[in-house]
Protein backbone atom coordinates (compact mmCIF):
# COMPACT_ATOMS: atom_id res chain seq x y z
CA UNK A 1 0.00 0.00 0.00
CA UNK A 2 0.91 3.39 -0.91
CA UNK A 3 -0.16 6.95 0.14
CA UNK A 4 2.09 9.92 -1.18
CA UNK A 5 1.90 13.61 -1.64
CA UNK A 6 3.90 15.59 -3.46
CA UNK A 7 4.42 17.86 -6.60
CA UNK A 8 4.12 16.44 -10.06
CA UNK A 9 7.11 16.56 -12.23
CA UNK A 10 5.74 15.84 -15.77
CA UNK A 11 7.80 14.95 -18.33
CA UNK A 12 6.57 14.35 -22.40
CA UNK A 13 6.74 11.34 -24.80
CA UNK A 14 9.73 8.29 -25.10
CA UNK A 15 12.28 9.81 -22.37
CA UNK A 16 14.81 7.55 -22.56
CA UNK A 17 17.45 6.00 -19.57
CA UNK A 18 19.99 8.06 -21.05
CA UNK A 19 18.12 11.02 -20.16
CA UNK A 20 17.39 10.03 -16.60
CA UNK A 21 20.56 8.99 -15.93
CA UNK A 22 23.43 9.46 -18.51
CA UNK A 23 25.83 6.28 -18.91
CA UNK A 24 28.95 8.20 -17.97
CA UNK A 25 27.61 8.29 -14.21
CA UNK A 26 27.22 4.23 -14.02
CA UNK A 27 30.37 3.39 -12.86
CA UNK A 28 29.83 4.78 -9.24
CA UNK A 29 26.40 2.16 -7.80
CA UNK A 30 26.16 4.21 -4.74
CA UNK A 31 22.40 5.61 -4.74
CA UNK A 32 23.18 9.00 -3.71
CA UNK A 33 25.57 9.80 -6.36
CA UNK A 34 23.23 8.55 -8.86
CA UNK A 35 20.55 10.49 -7.60
CA UNK A 36 22.69 13.69 -7.69
CA UNK A 37 22.61 13.12 -11.75
CA UNK A 38 19.12 12.01 -12.18
CA UNK A 39 16.78 13.65 -15.09
CA UNK A 40 19.94 15.88 -15.75
CA UNK A 41 19.17 15.64 -19.46
CA UNK A 42 16.27 16.57 -19.57
CA UNK A 43 15.39 18.82 -16.52
CA UNK A 44 17.43 21.35 -14.45
CA UNK A 45 15.61 21.20 -11.39
CA UNK A 46 14.48 17.88 -10.70
CA UNK A 47 18.12 16.61 -9.12
CA UNK A 48 17.74 19.55 -6.89
CA UNK A 49 13.98 20.01 -5.85
CA UNK A 50 12.61 16.63 -6.14
CA UNK A 51 12.00 15.42 -2.64
CA UNK A 52 9.61 12.20 -0.82
CA UNK A 53 6.37 11.39 -2.08
CA UNK A 54 6.52 13.47 -5.35
CA UNK A 55 5.37 11.51 -8.37
CA UNK A 56 6.44 11.52 -11.64
CA UNK A 57 3.85 12.12 -14.33
CA UNK A 58 5.12 11.36 -17.94
CA UNK A 59 3.50 10.39 -21.82
CA UNK A 60 4.66 7.72 -23.83
CA UNK A 61 6.77 5.35 -23.45
CA UNK A 62 8.81 6.15 -20.34
CA UNK A 63 11.78 4.69 -19.63
CA UNK A 64 12.85 3.39 -22.90
CA UNK A 65 16.69 2.55 -24.15
CA UNK A 66 18.78 0.89 -21.93
CA UNK A 67 18.25 -1.93 -18.82
CA UNK A 68 19.91 -0.08 -16.66
CA UNK A 69 18.27 -0.24 -13.45
CA UNK A 70 19.87 2.67 -12.34
CA UNK A 71 17.25 4.66 -13.81
CA UNK A 72 15.11 3.48 -10.96
CA UNK A 73 17.50 3.82 -8.59
CA UNK A 74 17.96 7.04 -9.29
CA UNK A 75 14.39 8.37 -9.08
CA UNK A 76 14.17 5.76 -5.88
CA UNK A 77 16.64 8.57 -4.75
CA UNK A 78 14.78 11.33 -4.28
CA UNK A 79 11.81 9.47 -2.29
CA UNK A 80 10.19 9.09 -5.34
CA UNK A 81 7.88 5.91 -5.06
CA UNK A 82 5.40 6.50 -8.05
CA UNK A 83 5.47 7.18 -11.68
CA UNK A 84 2.05 7.65 -13.90
CA UNK A 85 2.53 7.23 -17.43
CA UNK A 86 0.85 6.94 -20.69
CA UNK A 87 2.67 3.82 -21.06
CA UNK A 88 5.87 2.26 -20.55
CA UNK A 89 9.25 0.76 -22.03
CA UNK A 90 8.91 -2.70 -21.31
CA UNK A 91 12.28 -2.99 -19.16
CA UNK A 92 12.27 -0.29 -17.76
CA UNK A 93 8.60 -1.58 -16.24
CA UNK A 94 9.81 -5.12 -15.49
CA UNK A 95 13.30 -2.86 -13.20
CA UNK A 96 10.57 -0.36 -11.65
CA UNK A 97 8.21 -3.42 -10.50
CA UNK A 98 11.36 -4.95 -9.31
CA UNK A 99 12.47 -2.34 -7.17
CA UNK A 100 8.83 -2.05 -5.48
CA UNK A 101 8.41 1.21 -7.46
CA UNK A 102 4.39 1.83 -8.14
CA UNK A 103 3.99 1.90 -12.18
CA UNK A 104 0.68 2.75 -13.27
CA UNK A 105 -0.62 3.20 -16.94
CA UNK A 106 -2.75 5.94 -17.28
CA UNK A 107 -4.26 7.37 -20.85
CA UNK A 108 -5.61 10.71 -18.87
CA UNK A 109 -3.13 11.63 -16.00
CA UNK A 110 -0.65 13.37 -18.32
CA UNK A 111 -3.44 15.81 -20.14
CA UNK A 112 -4.74 16.49 -16.42
CA UNK A 113 -2.04 17.46 -14.63
CA UNK A 114 0.78 20.28 -15.23
CA UNK A 115 4.17 20.08 -13.67
CA UNK A 116 4.15 21.60 -10.20
CA UNK A 117 1.10 20.75 -9.22
CA UNK A 118 0.73 19.22 -5.81
CA UNK A 119 -1.31 15.73 -5.97
CA UNK A 120 -1.63 13.11 -3.50
CA UNK A 121 -1.27 9.36 -4.60
CA UNK A 122 -3.33 6.85 -2.62
CA UNK A 123 -2.75 3.28 -3.87
CA UNK A 124 -5.49 1.38 -2.27
CA UNK A 125 -8.01 3.16 -3.93
CA UNK A 126 -5.75 3.64 -7.40
CA UNK A 127 -6.74 7.43 -7.06
CA UNK A 128 -4.59 10.39 -8.20
CA UNK A 129 -6.19 13.43 -7.30
CA UNK A 130 -4.75 16.96 -6.71
CA UNK A 131 -4.69 18.39 -2.92
CA UNK A 132 -7.01 20.96 -3.92
CA UNK A 133 -9.77 18.43 -4.47
CA UNK A 134 -10.32 19.70 -8.39
CA UNK A 135 -8.90 17.10 -10.47
CA UNK A 136 -8.72 13.22 -10.29
CA UNK A 137 -7.89 10.18 -11.98
CA UNK A 138 -8.85 6.55 -11.12
CA UNK A 139 -5.88 4.20 -12.05
CA UNK A 140 -6.32 1.16 -13.46
CA UNK A 141 -4.95 -1.73 -11.11
CA UNK A 142 -1.65 -2.88 -11.72
CA UNK A 143 -1.33 -6.48 -13.68
CA UNK A 144 -1.54 -9.27 -11.56
CA UNK A 145 1.90 -10.34 -11.14
CA UNK A 146 3.48 -6.67 -10.77
CA UNK A 147 1.30 -5.93 -8.04
CA UNK A 148 2.36 -9.20 -6.02
CA UNK A 149 6.27 -7.79 -6.41
CA UNK A 150 5.27 -4.15 -5.58
CA UNK A 151 3.26 -5.26 -2.49
CA UNK A 152 6.00 -7.75 -1.20
CA UNK A 153 8.31 -4.31 -1.50
CA UNK A 154 10.12 -5.32 -4.60
CA UNK A 155 11.46 -8.71 -6.58
CA UNK A 156 14.04 -9.82 -3.74
CA UNK A 157 11.27 -10.12 -0.68
CA UNK A 158 8.91 -11.87 -3.36
CA UNK A 159 11.58 -14.77 -4.13
CA UNK A 160 12.70 -14.69 -0.94
CA UNK A 161 9.11 -15.85 0.20
CA UNK A 162 8.77 -17.94 -2.59
CA UNK A 163 11.99 -19.84 -1.85
CA UNK A 164 10.78 -20.23 1.43
CA UNK A 165 7.14 -21.65 0.67
CA UNK A 166 8.86 -24.39 -1.84
CA UNK A 167 11.01 -25.30 1.27
CA UNK A 168 8.08 -25.61 3.43
CA UNK B 1 -6.88 -23.53 -34.49
CA UNK B 2 -4.48 -20.99 -36.03
CA UNK B 3 -0.89 -21.99 -36.33
CA UNK B 4 1.78 -20.96 -33.68
CA UNK B 5 4.85 -17.95 -34.16
CA UNK B 6 7.95 -18.69 -33.45
CA UNK B 7 7.78 -16.72 -29.82
CA UNK B 8 4.68 -18.83 -29.10
CA UNK B 9 6.81 -22.16 -29.51
CA UNK B 10 9.79 -20.81 -27.38
CA UNK B 11 8.28 -19.57 -25.20
CA UNK B 12 6.02 -22.55 -24.65
CA UNK B 13 8.65 -25.19 -24.26
CA UNK B 14 10.59 -22.90 -22.35
CA UNK B 15 7.37 -22.75 -20.05
CA UNK B 16 6.65 -26.97 -20.30
CA UNK B 17 3.55 -25.23 -22.10
CA UNK B 18 3.82 -26.11 -25.64
CA UNK B 19 0.63 -24.97 -26.25
CA UNK B 20 0.75 -21.33 -25.21
CA UNK B 21 -0.69 -18.42 -27.15
CA UNK B 22 0.07 -14.59 -27.81
CA UNK B 23 -0.97 -12.82 -24.52
CA UNK B 24 -0.47 -15.78 -21.97
CA UNK B 25 1.96 -15.27 -18.83
CA UNK B 26 4.54 -18.11 -18.17
CA UNK B 27 7.03 -18.86 -15.39
CA UNK B 28 9.80 -19.87 -18.09
CA UNK B 29 13.18 -21.28 -17.35
CA UNK B 30 15.77 -19.48 -19.32
CA UNK B 31 18.55 -21.43 -21.64
CA UNK B 32 20.94 -19.22 -21.49
CA UNK B 33 20.99 -15.87 -19.15
CA UNK B 34 23.89 -13.37 -19.96
CA UNK B 35 25.27 -10.11 -17.53
CA UNK B 36 27.91 -7.65 -18.08
CA UNK B 37 29.71 -4.76 -16.16
CA UNK B 38 26.09 -5.19 -14.37
CA UNK B 39 26.67 -8.60 -12.84
CA UNK B 40 28.10 -6.93 -10.11
CA UNK B 41 24.20 -5.13 -9.23
CA UNK B 42 23.18 -8.61 -9.98
CA UNK B 43 25.58 -10.12 -7.56
CA UNK B 44 24.73 -7.74 -4.95
CA UNK B 45 21.14 -8.64 -4.74
CA UNK B 46 21.90 -12.35 -5.28
CA UNK B 47 23.88 -11.81 -2.11
CA UNK B 48 20.51 -11.55 -0.33
CA UNK B 49 19.25 -14.63 -1.13
CA UNK B 50 22.09 -16.05 0.56
CA UNK B 51 22.85 -19.21 -1.54
CA UNK B 52 26.03 -20.24 -2.97
CA UNK B 53 25.72 -20.30 -6.40
CA UNK B 54 23.68 -19.72 -9.64
CA UNK B 55 20.95 -22.48 -10.17
CA UNK B 56 22.86 -23.63 -13.29
CA UNK B 57 26.45 -22.16 -13.47
CA UNK B 58 26.45 -23.66 -16.80
CA UNK B 59 23.67 -21.56 -18.65
CA UNK B 60 25.27 -18.42 -16.72
CA UNK B 61 27.55 -15.80 -19.31
CA UNK B 62 29.49 -12.86 -17.99
CA UNK B 63 31.25 -10.75 -20.06
CA UNK B 64 32.88 -7.56 -19.27
CA UNK B 65 32.92 -5.46 -22.69
CA UNK B 66 30.83 -1.99 -21.75
CA UNK B 67 33.73 -0.45 -19.60
CA UNK B 68 37.06 -2.37 -21.43
CA UNK B 69 39.37 -2.09 -19.98
CA UNK B 70 38.32 -0.29 -16.87
CA UNK B 71 37.94 3.71 -17.26
CA UNK B 72 38.55 4.29 -13.62
CA UNK B 73 39.07 2.63 -10.26
CA UNK B 74 35.74 2.44 -9.39
CA UNK B 75 35.11 0.09 -12.83
CA UNK B 76 37.96 -1.65 -12.21
CA UNK B 77 37.28 -2.74 -8.60
CA UNK B 78 33.85 -3.87 -10.08
CA UNK B 79 36.04 -6.07 -12.42
CA UNK B 80 38.27 -7.36 -9.81
CA UNK B 81 35.42 -8.11 -7.97
CA UNK B 82 33.28 -9.87 -10.85
CA UNK B 83 36.76 -12.14 -11.68
CA UNK B 84 36.62 -13.06 -7.81
CA UNK B 85 32.49 -13.93 -8.14
CA UNK B 86 32.68 -16.18 -11.75
CA UNK B 87 35.79 -18.29 -9.73
CA UNK B 88 33.78 -18.58 -7.02
CA UNK B 89 30.71 -19.84 -8.75
CA UNK B 90 32.19 -21.89 -11.07
CA UNK B 91 31.12 -19.41 -14.04
CA UNK B 92 33.03 -20.66 -16.80
CA UNK B 93 31.61 -18.97 -19.55
CA UNK B 94 33.42 -16.01 -18.54
CA UNK B 95 34.49 -13.35 -21.05
CA UNK B 96 37.57 -11.06 -19.72
CA UNK B 97 38.22 -7.40 -21.01
CA UNK B 98 38.83 -7.53 -24.74
CA UNK B 99 37.28 -10.41 -25.91
CA UNK B 100 34.16 -8.15 -27.09
CA UNK B 101 30.88 -7.11 -27.16
CA UNK B 102 28.44 -9.64 -25.16
CA UNK B 103 26.26 -10.01 -27.98
CA UNK B 104 28.73 -10.63 -30.18
CA UNK B 105 29.93 -13.30 -28.28
CA UNK B 106 26.73 -15.05 -27.81
CA UNK B 107 26.67 -15.72 -31.61
CA UNK B 108 30.46 -15.78 -32.45
CA UNK B 109 30.97 -18.39 -29.63
CA UNK B 110 28.00 -20.38 -30.09
CA UNK B 111 26.93 -19.81 -26.72
CA UNK B 112 23.33 -19.80 -28.04
CA UNK B 113 21.53 -22.04 -30.22
CA UNK B 114 18.30 -21.54 -32.62
CA UNK B 115 15.10 -22.01 -30.27
CA UNK B 116 16.59 -21.28 -27.16
CA UNK B 117 15.80 -18.08 -24.82
CA UNK B 118 18.25 -16.30 -23.55
CA UNK B 119 17.62 -13.37 -21.18
CA UNK B 120 19.92 -10.69 -20.72
CA UNK B 121 20.47 -7.90 -18.54
CA UNK B 122 21.17 -5.50 -21.24
CA UNK B 123 18.22 -4.10 -23.66
CA UNK B 124 20.04 -5.43 -26.50
CA UNK B 125 19.62 -8.85 -26.23
CA UNK B 126 17.37 -9.09 -29.18
CA UNK B 127 20.28 -9.54 -31.22
CA UNK B 128 20.67 -13.38 -30.42
CA UNK B 129 17.65 -13.41 -32.77
CA UNK B 130 19.65 -13.60 -35.88
CA UNK B 131 20.82 -17.04 -34.99
CA UNK B 132 16.58 -18.03 -34.10
CA UNK B 133 16.60 -17.73 -30.33
CA UNK B 134 14.27 -15.88 -28.70
CA UNK B 135 16.37 -13.01 -26.81
CA UNK B 136 15.00 -10.69 -24.16
CA UNK B 137 16.75 -7.75 -22.17
CA UNK B 138 15.89 -7.49 -18.53
CA UNK B 139 17.66 -5.70 -15.76
CA UNK B 140 20.04 -6.68 -12.98
CA UNK B 141 17.45 -7.58 -9.74
CA UNK B 142 15.37 -9.83 -12.56
CA UNK B 143 18.90 -11.21 -13.20
CA UNK B 144 19.35 -11.78 -9.68
CA UNK B 145 15.87 -13.56 -9.13
CA UNK B 146 17.00 -15.92 -12.04
CA UNK B 147 20.11 -16.63 -10.64
CA UNK B 148 18.27 -17.97 -7.49
CA UNK B 149 15.35 -19.72 -8.76
CA UNK B 150 16.11 -20.18 -12.69
CA UNK B 151 12.42 -18.80 -13.48
CA UNK B 152 10.80 -15.74 -14.33
CA UNK B 153 7.71 -14.63 -15.74
CA UNK B 154 6.99 -13.37 -19.43
CA UNK B 155 4.61 -12.26 -21.12
CA UNK B 156 3.97 -14.25 -24.35
CA UNK B 157 4.24 -11.28 -27.37
CA UNK B 158 2.22 -10.84 -30.18
CA UNK B 159 4.29 -10.64 -33.17
CA UNK B 160 4.77 -7.97 -36.36
CA UNK B 161 6.03 -10.03 -39.36
CA UNK B 162 8.49 -7.79 -41.37
CA UNK B 163 9.14 -8.85 -45.45
CA UNK B 164 10.66 -7.35 -47.99
CA UNK B 165 10.68 -8.09 -51.58
CA UNK B 166 13.09 -6.89 -54.23
CA UNK B 167 16.90 -6.80 -54.08
CA UNK B 168 19.00 -4.24 -52.11
CA UNK B 169 20.63 -1.07 -53.92
CA UNK B 170 23.94 -1.37 -53.88
CA UNK B 171 26.01 0.84 -51.04
CA UNK B 172 22.66 0.14 -49.09
CA UNK B 173 23.11 -1.92 -45.76
CA UNK B 174 20.79 -4.10 -43.08
CA UNK B 175 21.69 -1.16 -40.82
CA UNK B 176 20.07 1.26 -43.40
CA UNK B 177 16.59 -1.24 -43.52
CA UNK B 178 16.97 -0.80 -39.88
CA UNK B 179 16.81 2.80 -39.52
CA UNK B 180 14.36 3.14 -42.36
CA UNK B 181 11.97 0.72 -40.39
CA UNK B 182 12.81 2.52 -37.39
CA UNK B 183 11.76 5.56 -38.86
CA UNK B 184 8.73 3.90 -39.89
CA UNK B 185 7.91 2.13 -36.63
CA UNK B 186 8.89 4.82 -34.44
CA UNK B 187 10.00 4.56 -30.69
CA UNK B 188 7.26 2.45 -29.23
CA UNK B 189 5.76 0.90 -32.59
CA UNK B 190 6.84 -2.72 -31.37
CA UNK B 191 6.67 -2.02 -28.11
CA UNK B 192 6.05 -5.31 -26.08
CA UNK B 193 6.57 -7.01 -29.49
CA UNK B 194 8.39 -9.57 -31.06
CA UNK B 195 9.11 -8.63 -34.55
CA UNK B 196 9.79 -11.35 -36.88
CA UNK B 197 11.84 -10.97 -40.06
CA UNK B 198 10.93 -13.82 -42.70
CA UNK B 199 10.45 -14.66 -46.46
CA UNK B 200 12.55 -15.03 -48.88
CA UNK B 201 14.70 -11.70 -48.63
CA UNK B 202 16.54 -13.46 -45.89
CA UNK B 203 18.74 -15.30 -47.99
CA UNK B 204 20.18 -12.00 -49.16
CA UNK B 205 21.25 -11.38 -45.54
CA UNK B 206 24.04 -13.02 -43.68
CA UNK B 207 24.01 -13.53 -40.14
CA UNK B 208 25.58 -10.46 -39.67
CA UNK B 209 23.14 -8.61 -41.25
CA UNK B 210 20.36 -10.54 -39.01
CA UNK B 211 21.88 -9.15 -36.09
CA UNK B 212 21.98 -5.50 -36.74
CA UNK B 213 18.19 -5.83 -37.68
CA UNK B 214 17.52 -8.08 -34.75
CA UNK B 215 19.56 -5.66 -32.77
CA UNK B 216 17.98 -2.03 -33.95
CA UNK B 217 14.86 -3.96 -33.09
CA UNK B 218 15.22 -2.80 -29.43
CA UNK B 219 14.84 1.17 -30.28
CA UNK B 220 11.23 0.38 -31.83
CA UNK B 221 10.33 -0.90 -28.17
CA UNK B 222 10.63 -4.38 -28.83
CA UNK B 223 10.62 -7.27 -27.08
CA UNK B 224 12.48 -9.83 -28.45
CA UNK B 225 13.38 -10.26 -32.70
CA UNK B 226 14.27 -13.17 -34.36
CA UNK B 227 14.60 -14.32 -37.82
CA UNK B 228 13.52 -17.98 -37.91
CA UNK B 229 16.20 -20.65 -38.85
CA UNK B 230 16.82 -21.16 -42.26
CA UNK B 231 19.55 -22.59 -44.37
CA UNK B 232 21.70 -19.77 -43.60
CA UNK B 233 22.56 -21.27 -40.67
CA UNK B 234 23.80 -24.33 -42.02
CA UNK B 235 26.98 -22.43 -42.98
CA UNK B 236 26.66 -20.61 -39.11
CA UNK B 237 26.75 -23.86 -37.41
CA UNK B 238 27.08 -27.12 -39.10
CA UNK B 239 25.50 -28.92 -36.04
CA UNK B 240 21.98 -26.15 -36.85
CA UNK B 241 21.51 -27.87 -40.27
CA UNK B 242 20.06 -31.02 -39.33
CA UNK B 243 18.12 -29.01 -36.76
CA UNK B 244 14.14 -29.88 -36.48
CA UNK B 245 13.50 -26.31 -37.89
CA UNK B 246 9.65 -26.69 -37.46
CA UNK B 247 10.99 -25.70 -33.63
CA UNK B 248 12.14 -22.36 -34.63
CA UNK B 249 9.93 -21.10 -37.37
CA UNK B 250 6.59 -19.62 -37.57
CA UNK B 251 3.70 -22.02 -38.50
CA UNK B 252 2.60 -20.90 -41.99
CA UNK B 253 -1.01 -20.12 -40.56
CA UNK B 254 0.56 -18.48 -37.28
CA UNK B 255 -1.41 -15.04 -36.25
CA UNK B 256 0.68 -12.08 -36.35
CA UNK B 257 -0.59 -8.65 -34.92
CA UNK B 258 0.48 -6.52 -37.90
CA UNK B 259 2.81 -7.54 -41.21
CA UNK B 260 4.75 -5.21 -42.76
CA UNK B 261 5.93 -5.59 -46.10
CA UNK B 262 9.23 -3.43 -47.24
CA UNK B 263 10.53 -2.82 -51.03
CA UNK B 264 14.02 -3.72 -51.13
CA UNK B 265 14.34 -0.69 -53.74
CA UNK B 266 12.24 2.10 -51.41
CA UNK B 267 15.60 1.70 -48.99
CA UNK B 268 18.78 4.07 -49.67
CA UNK B 269 21.51 5.32 -47.19
CA UNK B 270 20.20 6.56 -44.59
CA UNK B 271 21.05 8.69 -41.72
CA UNK B 272 19.01 9.23 -38.50
CA UNK B 273 19.28 12.09 -35.80
CA UNK B 274 20.30 14.08 -33.56
CA UNK B 275 18.76 12.75 -30.37
CA UNK B 276 15.56 10.31 -32.03
CA UNK B 277 17.01 7.30 -33.48
CA UNK B 278 12.89 7.50 -35.52
CA UNK B 279 14.64 10.50 -37.21
CA UNK B 280 16.33 8.32 -40.30
CA UNK B 281 16.05 10.01 -43.71
CA UNK B 282 17.93 9.73 -46.94
CA UNK B 283 21.59 10.37 -46.24
CA UNK B 284 21.32 13.31 -48.88
CA UNK B 285 19.56 15.92 -46.52
CA UNK B 286 22.22 15.81 -44.54
CA UNK B 287 25.12 15.67 -46.21
CA UNK B 288 26.32 19.23 -45.35
CA UNK B 289 27.01 18.77 -41.83
CA UNK B 290 30.60 18.60 -40.72
CA UNK B 291 31.26 15.69 -38.47
CA UNK B 292 34.12 15.91 -35.45
CA UNK B 293 34.30 11.82 -34.94
CA UNK B 294 33.58 9.05 -37.33
CA UNK B 295 32.79 5.98 -34.82
CA UNK B 296 32.60 2.22 -36.38
CA UNK B 297 31.92 -0.21 -33.72
CA UNK B 298 29.51 -1.65 -30.86
CA UNK B 299 26.88 -5.25 -31.22
CA UNK B 300 25.09 -3.28 -34.42
CA UNK B 301 27.71 -2.70 -36.54
CA UNK B 302 31.13 -3.92 -35.58
CA UNK B 303 31.62 -7.13 -36.94
CA UNK B 304 33.95 -8.26 -40.17
CA UNK B 305 31.01 -7.52 -42.63
CA UNK B 306 30.84 -3.76 -41.16
CA UNK B 307 34.76 -3.40 -41.19
CA UNK B 308 35.29 -4.54 -44.99
CA UNK B 309 32.66 -2.33 -46.27
CA UNK B 310 34.51 0.38 -44.14
CA UNK B 311 37.66 -0.76 -45.98
CA UNK B 312 36.45 -0.36 -49.22
CA UNK B 313 35.89 3.39 -49.08
CA UNK B 314 38.90 3.59 -46.82
CA UNK B 315 41.03 2.04 -49.61
CA UNK B 316 43.11 4.98 -50.80
CA UNK B 317 41.70 7.62 -48.93
CA UNK B 318 42.30 9.99 -46.05
CA UNK B 319 40.36 11.14 -43.00
CA UNK B 320 39.69 14.48 -43.19
CA UNK B 321 42.15 16.89 -41.37
CA UNK B 322 40.08 17.95 -38.63
CA UNK B 323 37.82 14.67 -38.02
CA UNK B 324 38.93 11.83 -36.14
CA UNK B 325 38.06 8.30 -37.13
CA UNK B 326 37.14 5.28 -34.39
CA UNK B 327 37.09 1.68 -35.24
CA UNK B 328 35.96 -0.69 -32.55
CA UNK B 329 35.88 -4.45 -33.41
CA UNK B 330 33.10 -6.30 -32.35
CA UNK B 331 35.48 -9.16 -30.95
CA UNK B 332 39.02 -9.98 -30.96
CA UNK B 333 38.27 -12.64 -32.89
CA UNK B 334 36.76 -10.12 -35.76
CA UNK B 335 40.05 -7.61 -35.14
CA UNK B 336 41.70 -10.93 -35.55
CA UNK B 337 39.88 -12.11 -38.99
CA UNK B 338 40.32 -8.33 -40.10
CA UNK B 339 43.89 -7.72 -39.58
CA UNK B 340 44.88 -11.34 -41.49
CA UNK B 341 42.51 -9.78 -44.38
CA UNK B 342 44.28 -6.68 -44.40
CA UNK B 343 41.27 -4.55 -43.60
CA UNK B 344 43.44 -3.43 -40.37
CA UNK B 345 46.07 -1.87 -41.90
CA UNK B 346 43.75 -0.20 -44.85
CA UNK B 347 42.18 1.88 -41.91
CA UNK B 348 45.38 2.70 -40.14
CA UNK B 349 46.66 4.17 -43.34
CA UNK B 350 43.72 5.92 -44.14
CA UNK B 351 44.07 7.62 -40.36
CA UNK B 352 41.76 5.76 -38.69
CA UNK B 353 42.29 4.20 -34.76
CA UNK B 354 41.36 0.82 -33.28
CA UNK B 355 40.31 0.73 -29.80
CA UNK B 356 40.10 -2.29 -28.23
CA UNK B 357 37.37 -4.79 -28.90
CA UNK B 358 34.41 -4.15 -26.31
CA UNK B 359 31.89 -1.01 -26.56
CA UNK B 360 34.54 1.43 -26.59
CA UNK B 361 32.47 5.11 -26.71
CA UNK B 362 29.03 3.41 -27.69
CA UNK B 363 27.53 4.33 -23.97
CA UNK B 364 30.26 7.55 -23.19
CA UNK B 365 31.84 6.21 -20.66
CA UNK B 366 35.49 6.34 -22.14
CA UNK B 367 37.86 5.92 -25.81
CA UNK B 368 35.90 8.60 -27.42
CA UNK B 369 33.70 11.04 -25.45
CA UNK B 370 32.21 14.04 -27.16
CA UNK B 371 32.73 17.28 -26.66
CA UNK B 372 30.27 20.12 -26.32
CA UNK B 373 29.18 21.02 -29.33
CA UNK B 374 30.60 18.10 -31.70
CA UNK B 375 29.45 15.86 -33.93
CA UNK B 376 29.78 12.54 -34.14
CA UNK B 377 28.60 9.86 -37.06
CA UNK B 378 28.16 6.62 -35.62
CA UNK B 379 27.49 3.00 -36.59
CA UNK B 380 25.80 2.14 -33.10
CA UNK B 381 22.27 2.11 -32.51
CA UNK B 382 21.15 5.13 -29.90
CA UNK B 383 21.82 8.77 -30.87
CA UNK B 384 20.02 9.85 -27.32
CA UNK B 385 21.48 13.10 -26.12
CA UNK B 386 24.39 13.03 -23.90
CA UNK B 387 24.52 9.06 -24.54
CA UNK B 388 28.33 9.58 -26.30
CA UNK B 389 29.35 12.54 -23.69
CA UNK B 390 28.40 16.03 -23.46
CA UNK B 391 24.89 16.57 -23.45
CA UNK B 392 25.34 19.37 -26.27
CA UNK B 393 26.79 16.91 -28.75
CA UNK B 394 24.97 15.67 -31.94
CA UNK B 395 25.08 12.22 -32.55
CA UNK B 396 23.82 11.22 -36.02
CA UNK B 397 23.99 6.95 -36.74
CA UNK B 398 24.29 5.45 -40.05
CA UNK B 399 25.85 2.19 -41.81
CA UNK B 400 30.13 1.66 -41.50
CA UNK B 401 30.12 2.55 -45.03
CA UNK B 402 28.57 6.05 -44.71
CA UNK B 403 30.76 6.61 -41.53
CA UNK B 404 33.92 5.40 -43.68
CA UNK B 405 32.90 8.25 -46.22
CA UNK B 406 31.89 10.76 -43.87
CA UNK B 407 35.42 10.82 -41.91
CA UNK B 408 37.09 10.65 -45.45
CA UNK B 409 34.78 13.82 -46.29
CA UNK B 410 34.88 15.74 -43.12
CA UNK B 411 31.14 15.91 -43.53
CA UNK B 412 28.00 13.53 -43.73
CA UNK B 413 28.76 11.58 -46.62
CA UNK B 414 26.73 9.72 -49.51
CA UNK B 415 28.67 6.10 -49.58
CA UNK B 416 27.21 6.16 -52.89
CA UNK B 417 29.74 7.87 -54.30
CA UNK B 418 32.68 6.27 -53.08
CA UNK B 419 31.49 3.01 -53.93
CA UNK B 420 30.92 3.41 -57.66
CA UNK B 421 27.28 3.88 -57.97
CA UNK B 422 25.79 6.41 -60.37
CA UNK B 423 23.67 8.85 -58.39
S1 LIG C 1 27.95 -1.81 -27.96
FE1 LIG C 1 26.66 -0.14 -27.16
S2 LIG C 1 24.56 -0.82 -27.47
FE2 LIG C 1 25.89 -2.62 -27.72
S3 LIG C 1 25.92 -3.61 -25.70
FE3 LIG C 1 27.67 -2.19 -25.80
S4 LIG C 1 26.91 -0.25 -24.93
FE4 LIG C 1 25.12 -1.50 -25.43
Amino acid sequence: MLTCEGRVWKFGDDVNTDLIIPGRYLDNYDPDHLAKHAMEGISKDFASEASPGDVIVAGSNFGCGSSREQAVVALRGHGVKAIVAVSFARIFYRNAINLGMHVYQSPEAHSMFADGDVISLDSEKNRLRSVDGSREVMLADMPTRPREIVDSGGLIPYVKHIMLERKV
Amino acid sequence: MSGRTVAEKILGRAAGKPGAKAGDVLEVTPDVVMSHENTFLVDKAFEQFDLERPWAPDKVVVVLDHRSPANTVQTANAHARIREIVRRMGIERFYDVGEGVCHQLLVEKKLVRPGQLVLGADSHTTTVGAVGAFGAGIGATEMAGIWATGETWLKVPETIKITMTGHLERAVFPKDIALYLASRLGPSGADYMCMEFSGIFLFDISISGRMVLCNMAAEMGAKAAIAPADSTFGAWSPECASLNSGACTSDPDASYHDIIELVAEDISPMVSGPDRVESGRGVEEFEDIEVDQAFIGTCTNGRLEDLIAASWVLKGNKVATGTRLLVAPASKSVLSDALSMGVIQTILEAGGTILPPGCGPCLGAHEGVLASGEVCISSSNRNFKGRMGSEDAKIFLASPATVAASAVKGRIEDPRRWLNVDL
